[in-house]
């Protein structure tokens, strides 16, 4: 029977150590709601969220109440729109239109996030897509709940280099379109090489076409879980340090499976997967920099970082994959800059920069992620500062994304804030000189060899 | 199976005083909850009380027990938590 310092020991993790479940993400298929006439299109997608998603905050709330566990959002991921609108936008207004009505159905459900507006062009664009690309900033600036998201190489495909050039520009023009509020529509926009099909995180969640009609997948998190145990290991060899972040790994994610399992029960909705990754948040005591900074580094950022964030990524995954029935998204340690107190930290001390947040992306779950550059940085800088990302998932088979924020009349140093939980953030030094005639050469590259596994 | 997924933790922290125990186990008489287990503690001057019940012939909903108990909290002065004892299995147990 459970005892009093097992029931202790969760109860401690809730109240002081800031475990919760991140997110329930309902994914839900537009695929059924294709029409060709626009006004019909927005009616069914409409009427389809707000019909599988009615119960979906009421049914958290009673989850939260039944084991005192908090559910911090609940999310929705929808079939990316530009396959979803491809029969009926003919122009980029029309996408638009579509992005309003996904805003207004997350606003009717009462999620905080709706994933989804995305396009799949890892190797070419339809006209859909290119439309779909165009009307990014415009539907960003427009709405308030809608994220986008656009996949543009993987390990099987190569890169989209036309895509990773055009998407460069869209970066710069969501931040123009979005300069009132620190060019907050950035940080609504992510790109990926590999993107999963299943990801319950924003800004990049998008319920792929190989899923279910419906499903539930759920984000656990717990940075601050892992840094206690932590405490309590100090100076102990790797062998203790690894065997700690494993065990707390499983028991955190044993609490996502169980939320997941219960809200797939109550609303009726397959279960899909766990993802394993630790998410930050701005709160003190939530953060994965302070993780790297127990393990026995000064900075996040110090020699050692890499490594120090590979053996906890590989633990997580290694505790939490016993802990659940399925896992998928992105599964890893997130390092986004201004969601992490202990990243900004870090970036204020000049210990973090963002060749070593490149480096830390080739053993961690997400990218670059959050992260304040000068406004007036170039659209083919950023078109290249993706491009290495991209190589980086596309060579290792493995997600990485971009997420940057070019910070429309701000230089670097200067702070930024874009409130809540998407936080605060020092922008950030780019390297100055240019890959123009790399970016503008076009087309494709190939996928690497490694890939032909047939 | 079915009679595990009624059972209910009750967590009671806060400055001892008399009659802590007596109020709480009251409360639950009168709605028909039984007690199956009772540990307390004293945690860093704290009175830490666990204590595990069966719902199943009980006439409040979980919800209703839990706000019930939760002002009985209030009035007490010490905090009062009805959580479901699958999360304590699931984290603890394999």
């Amino acid at each position: 029977m459970i005892n009093i310092w097992e029931v202790n020991e969760t109860n401690n993790m809730v109240e002081h150590e800031n475990l919760d479940v991140r997110t329930i993400t309902l994914g839900i298929s537009l695929l059924d709601c294709i029409d060709s006439d626009l006004d019909k299109l927005n009616e069914k997608i409409y009427n389809k969220i707000t019909t599988v998603a009615k119960d979906l905050t009421s049914v958290a709330k009673d989850i939260e109440g039944s084991y005192c566990i908090p559910i911090v959002h609940q999310r929705i991921s929808v079939t990316p729109i530009a396959i979803i609108g491809s029969a009926a936008c003919k122009s980029s207004d029309d996408f638009v239109a579509v992005a309003k009505t996904l805003d207004a159905a997350a606003k009717k459900v009462g999620v905080n996030f709706i994933g989804g507006f995305s396009a799949l062009v890892s190797k070419g664009m339809t006209k859909s897509d290119e439309l779909l690309i165009h009307s990014i900033p415009k539907a960003l600036a427009q709405t308030e709940f809608v994220c986008s998201s656009v996949n543009l190489g993987s390990t099987k495909t190569g890169l989209n280099m036309d895509a990773v050039k055009l998407m460069g520009e869209i970066i710069k023009e969501t931040a123009e379109e979005t300069k009132e509020k620190d060019s907050l529509g950035c940080a609504k926009l992510v790109v990926f090489c590999n993107a999963p099909d299943d990801n319950p995180f924003m800004a990049g969640a998008f319920h792929g076409v190989t899923e279910a009609d419906a499903i539930i997948n759920v984000g656990v998190s717990g940075p601050g879980v892992v840094k206690t145990a932590l405490e309590k290991v100090r100076g102990e060899n790797f062998e203790v340090l690894c065997e700690t972040i494993k065990k707390t790994a499983f028991k955190v994610t044993r609490v996502g499976q169980l939320v997941a399992k219960e809200a797939s029960r109550r609303l009726n909705i397959p279960f899909g997967i766990i993802d394993l990754s630790l998410a930050p948040t701005p709160a003190i005591g939530d953060s994965v920099a302070d993780i790297l900074q127990e393990i026995g580094l000064e900075y996040a950022g110090a020699p050692g970082t890499t490594a120090a964030l590979a053996l906890l990524n590989d633990q997580v995954k290694k505790g939490g994959v016993m802990a659940s029935s399925y896992v998928g998204g992105l599964s890893g340690a997130f390092i986004p800059v201004s969601e992490d107190q202990g990243m900004i930290d870090a970036v204020l001390a000049n210990a973090l920069t963002i060749e070593k947040l490149e480096a830390m992306t080739c053993v961690c779950s997400v990218g670059l992620d959050m992260i304040a550059i000068p406004g007036d940085t170039k659209a083919t800088t950023i078109s290249g500062i993706i491009a290495d990302e991209m190589a980086i998932g596309m060579i290792n088979a493995k997600t990485t994304a971009v997420r940057l924020i070019p910070v429309v009349g701000k230089k670097v140093g200067e702070m930024v804030e874009f409130g809540g939980l998407l936080g605060y953030a020092p922008v950030m030094p780019v390297n100055p000189y240019s890959c123009d005639a790399f970016i503008n050469r076009g087309g494709r590259i190939p996928a690497p060899i490694h890939s032909f596994k047939n | 199976m079915e009679k595990s997924m009624d059972r209910t933790i009750i967590t009671v922290v806060g400055k001892d005083t008399v009659g802590i125990i007596a109020r709480v186990c009251t409360y639950l008489a009168e709605h028909k909850i039984n007690v199956l287990d009772i540990t307390q503690t004293i945690v860093q001057d704290f009175f830490n009380m666990m204590m595990i019940v069966d719902m199943n012939k009980s006439d409040v909903s979980f919800l209703e027990c839990s706000e019930g108990l939760g002002t009985l909290g209030e009035e007490i002065g010490v905090s009062i938590k009805c959580q479901k004892e699958e999360i304590f299995e699931k984290m603890h147990r394999i």
